[in-house]
Parts: C-alpha cells; sequence; structure tokens
C-alpha cells in the first residue's frame, strides 16, 4: 500500500511539472525558443499569492487569480521587451537573453521580499481522503493538484483545436510566414502563448508551494529546470508530450526518493532523461522535424 | 467556354473595368539586395475582375514580384497601390487584410492540421469574436464558428473536396494541395489573389480542370486573378493581360495575342536567332 501513496505523491508532483512543462513547449511549439525564464515566473506567482493572503487577508481563490493576472502581464511584458526585438536573431542571443531575464526576476524578488524563506500558507483547506481504510492517503493538495492539471489539460486541447486563437498558434508554430499571409497577426498570437504559459505557470507555482511551503527568490529555479526536462522528455513542441513527460517525471522521482537514495534522486532523474533522449531523441510523443529547404 | 474580353494593349484594364480604380497598381516598382537588382521599374495596372498573367524564364523575379506586392519583402523603389490605397507602412498581414491573398509555388499548407482548420485559419479575420468569448464558450463562438464551418465547406465544394475535409492537409495528393492552397487563400476574402505556379506538377487534364476552375472563381467571386504559370496553353487560354518578366525587368506586355507574335519575348525565351 505504501507504493500506491508513493504512486499518488508521484503524480500530484507530476502534475505540477507538466503544468510548467505545458509554458515550455507550447513557447517552443510557436516562438521557436527555450524561455528558462519560466521557472521564475512560478515563483513571482507563489509571491504575489502570498502576499495577497497573507497581507491583504484575501481568500486562496481570490489570491489565485491576482497570481495569475499578474503573471500573465510579467509573461507579456518579458515577451515585449525581451524577446520581441530578438525575433530574428540567433537562437544563442535569444537564450541567453532568456536566462538574463531568469536572473533579473530572481535578483528582483530577492530586493522586493527579501532571502528570508517565507511559509506559504495553506491555500487547500480538508482533510484529504483515506482509501482501503486509512492505509493510503490521499492529502486535500494532492488531490486538488491532480484534479487542476487534468482540468488544465482538456480546457487547453480544447481552446488549441476548436477556437480560431488556436488555430492562428497551431498555424503560427507550422509556419510563421504562410500564417501571416493569411492575416494572422503573428506577434499577437505570440503574446497569447506567453499570457497562457504565464497564467499556467501562476497557477503552479501556489500548487508548488502549497505542497513544499518554503518559499524563496530562487524557488522556481530547480521546479522549472525540471519541468524543462519534462517537457524535452514528452517531446518539446507536444502539449500531450508535456502532460506525459510531467506526470512519469514526478513518478520517478517520488520512487527514485523512496526506493534508492534521497540524495539521489535529481541524479536518477536526469539520468533517465538522458537514456530516453539517447533512445528516442525526439522525445516520447515528439516527432521527426523536417528540415524545410 | 465564356468569350475572353478585349484587352487595351498598354494598361491591361479590362473594358469594363475602365471607369473603376484598379484593383492594384505598381508604379516604378523594385528591389535591390544589397547592390544586386532583383526587379526594377515594374509597372502595371490589374483590373477589378481580370485575370492577368506574369511569365518569364526561370529566374527572372516573378516571385520577387509576388514577395513585393505582398510585403515578404519591403521595396527599396517605388509605389504599390492596393484599391487605390498605398502599401508602403503596411506589412504581410495588413497587406492581407487590406485585400491580397496568394498561394506558394512550393506548397505550404499547415501540413498536420486538418483540411479544414486549414480553410479556417483564412477565416480567422472573418470569424469576428473574442479571445474570452471562446475560452468561456459563450453564444457567439458557437454561431461565429458554426458559420465558419459552413463557409469553410462551401470553399471546399469548389474544388469538391468537402469529403475530405478532415484529413490532415500534409496527407492529401499533390493536386489537391494545390488546390486547397487556393480555397485557403480565397477564405481570407480578397480583392486580388495571386497564384504562384497554379498547375506546376498537374497533368494536361487536371490543368485544363484548373483553367475552368481560375475562371469560375473569377466569375463568383468577382475577384482579380494574377498568376504566374509556365505552362503557355494555361496563361494564352485564361489570362486576358500578360506580363512577360526578364532579368527584373518586364520586357512585353498585352494580349496573349500579341505576346505570343512579339520578338523581343520568343528572344527572351528560346535565344536569339542566328545570323546567317
Amino acid at each position: 500500500m505504501t507504493f500506491l501513496t508513493y504512486l499518488i505523491s508521484g503524480i500530484s508532483l507530476g502534475s505540477v511539472y507538466a503544468i510548467i512543462a505545458l509554458g515550455y513547449t507550447m513557447v517552443y511549439g510557436i516562438a521557436k525558443m527555450l524561455n528558462f525564464a519560466h521557472g521564475d515566473v512560478i515563483m513571482v506567482g507563489a509571491y504575489i499569492a502570498y502576499c495577497v493572503m497573507s497581507y491583504l487577508g484575501l481568500s486562496p481563490i481570490v489570491s489565485v487569480i491576482a497570481a495569475m493576472i499578474v503573471c500573465t502581464l510579467l509573461g507579456i511584458i518579458i515577451e515585449r521587451l525581451a524577446y520581441k526585438p530578438l525575433r530574428s536573431a540567433a537562437s544563442l542571443a535569444v537564450l541567453i537573453t532568456a536566462i538574463g531575464v531568469s536572473y533579473f526576476l530572481q535578483n528582483s524578488a530577492l530586493l522586493i521580499w527579501g532571502s528570508a524563506t517565507k511559509i506559504f500558507p495553506t491555500v487547500v483547506a480538508g482533510d484529504g481522503v483515506s482509501l482501503f481504510g486509512g492505509q493510503v492517503r490521499i492529502t486535500a493538495v494532492a488531490l486538488t493538484t491532480i484534479l487542476t492539471c487534468v482540468v488544465i489539460m482538456i480546457a487547453l486541447t480544447m481552446f488549441i483545436k476548436m477556437t480560431k486563437i488556436g488555430k492562428a498558434m497551431r498555424a503560427v508554430s507550422e509556419d510563421k510566414g504562410a500564417a501571416q499571409l493569411m492575416g494572422i497577426n503573428v506577434n499577437g498570437t505570440i503574446s497569447v502563448t506567453f499570457a497562457i504559459g504565464s497564467a499556467l505557470a501562476a497557477i503552479a507555482g501556489v500548487l508548488l508551494c502549497s505542497a513544499y511551503p518554503n518559499l524563496m527568490p530562487t524557488t522556481g529555479s530547480l521546479p522549472g529546470i525540471k519541468a524543462f526536462t519534462a517537457a524535452v522528455f514528452g517531446g518539446i513542441g507536444s502539449i500531450p508530450g508535456a502532460m506525459l513527460g510531467g506526470i512519469l517525471l514526478g513518478i520517478i522521482e517520488i520512487f527514485a526518493k523512496a526506493y534508492i537514495s534521497t540524495q539521489l534522486s535529481d541524479a536518477i532523474v536526469f539520468a533517465v532523461l538522458i537514456i530516453v533522449l539517447l533512445v528516442k531523441p525526439t522525445g516520447l510523443l515528439g516527432k521527426q522535424i523536417h528540415e524545410k529547404v | 467556354m465564356s468569350k475572353l474580353v478585349p484587352v487595351p494593349s498598354k494598361s491591361m484594364i479590362p473594358e469594363r473595368d475602365l471607369g473603376k480604380i484598379p484593383v492594384l497598381e505598381t508604379r516604378h516598382l523594385g528591389i535591390e539586395f544589397g547592390g544586386l537588382t532583383a526587379v526594377s521599374e515594374f509597372d502595371m495596372t490589374i483590373g477589378r475582375t481580370e485575370i492577368a498573367g506574369l511569365i518569364g524564364p526561370n529566374g527572372a523575379g516573378k516571385t520577387t514580384v509576388f514577395n513585393l506586392i505582398t510585403k515578404v519583402y519591403q521595396p527599396t523603389h517605388g509605389t504599390t497601390l492596393l484599391n487605390g490605397i498605398d502599401t508602403y507602412a503596411m506589412n504581410t498581414m495588413q497587406v492581407n487584410r487590406a485585400g491580397i491573398a496568394r498561394t506558394f509555388q512550393n506548397i505550404r499548407l499547415f501540413q498536420k492540421m486538418s483540411v479544414e482548420d486549414n480553410v479556417k485559419v483564412g477565416l480567422h479575420n472573418q470569424t469576428p469574436y473574442t479571445m474570452a468569448e471562446g475560452v468561456l464558450r459563450m453564444p457567439r463562438y458557437w454561431s461565429k464558428e458554426r458559420q465558419a464551418h459552413e463557409r469553410a465547406m462551401e470553399l471546399l465544394s469548389l474544388f469538391h473536396m468537402e469529403d475530405m475535409a478532415d484529413v490532415p492537409a500534409g496527407s492529401l495528393p499533390y493536386g489537391a494541395q494545390r488546390r486547397l492552397e487556393i480555397v485557403r487563400a480565397l477564405a481570407t476574402n480578397p480583392s486580388l489573389l495571386l497564384l504562384d505556379e497554379p498547375a506546376a506538377g498537374m497533368n494536361p487534364s487536371e490543368t485544363a480542370e484548373l483553367m475552368e476552375n481560375i475562371r469560375h472563381i473569377r466569375d463568383t467571386f468577382q475577384i482579380a486573378i494574377m498568376l504566374i504559370e509556365h505552362d503557355m496553353s494555361l496563361v494564352m487560354g485564361i489570362c486576358e493581360g500578360i506580363l512577360v518578366l526578364n532579368h527584373g525587368k518586364i520586357i512585353a506586355k498585352g494580349t496573349p495575342q500579341q505576346i505570343q507574335n512579339d520578338p523581343v519575348v520568343i528572344e527572351a525565351y528560346l535565344g536569339k536567332k542566328k545570323e546567317g
């Protein structure tokens, strides 16, 4: 029964990774860039939610919405100021800029909120669920996280498949030039992508800090890197891939912690990534990219 | 077959359109790439419902002209007037919204998307609902999406492609991909349709059908069509006015009859007659 407990907490952690990985994979799919500042947007989201709850004393729901609004704006501003001027620059320049934005956000957070660890208040009330006569317990946070992840996945898939903005996003991801010639606003579409990714990052930040309540300016970096790993693991650019990669990564991490070694768990996670990429370089659900001549 | 409309030799405007503003007019249009002149002094006028042809040997700059008109390249010289409006400050997207749609020499469909979704991308700007209405599935989302679906099906029926609506565009046969590109371009509601080698890779019977279709599109949508084509039977068969381009310059303008008998054109295509 402990196996089942570990599995559920793995899925729960993996759900957070999956939500973050969606941001990485969508931005990569559409703007063809790796937004390494994405992890730090999570941290900003968590701080905003913390402030709204602790200083303003408002309800968790309001705090999540506030965090989403702030992160959406932050995502759009980052894209406009840092990435848009580099639209036609070499991809290395964009990558370095993204790392710069990441440090900028971390140090701004350090300046505003200080280096002391903040203890994130509980967002999810309730005792959770007990199964098999109390042998397996699912915490309310884990349950909320998993459910949120499922809802986001369904909503996002429907949005991308069935609305005109979703179709514009797919068109831009396949061929920017042709999309533009069909009257699609490519810059606007990229902005929308950053906005959605950042709003999801805010949700991920709140969920992450609900499960692991230590909030610091560097809180977002390791989950960010792991979610990026998850996106590559599942096949970067693919939305179901990000989901699958995230959840598998969470399960592997928790199992490695439980059955092998707590210290080595991260090393094991990344070792699995290396093995998967050796066997299938495009990731689990990634497709071979044919270069156009 | 409908009768061809006689075209005045110089301006290429069919007689019935003479009183109106031409759909497209270029004056001294040209572009240099780092000192190399690709196209220069490109002057032309297309009437509101004219079918115009742009021909010339390989490398003459025909696709470059399309790229200039659609602002894929910003011209270094000259002016383009679309429905009487200067397109200088517009970008590619704005030019499309102002009324120019095009297809590509090497097909550029959204391969992974379905046939219907490709057409719906073209319909993007004719599907007016906001992002919030789309996310929250408000009534306007449903009604506008249903309209888009009906319009997409109607456009696909031009080429009898309705039953392929759910197939990924990339898996269509070659000829059908070319036809889908035309449908997608038409979906953007253009007043001028640019076709870049629409008959490339088609067999003679497909080409003949395409000819009928192009004429049918012009008649039903009442739009102007300009096409680049190497297939002379198609160009001579449907174009009311023809422009011949060589080394980035217009070397001849006129009706198919005039072009066919123009010694300058024959020389550009076949080389100079040997003396003696």
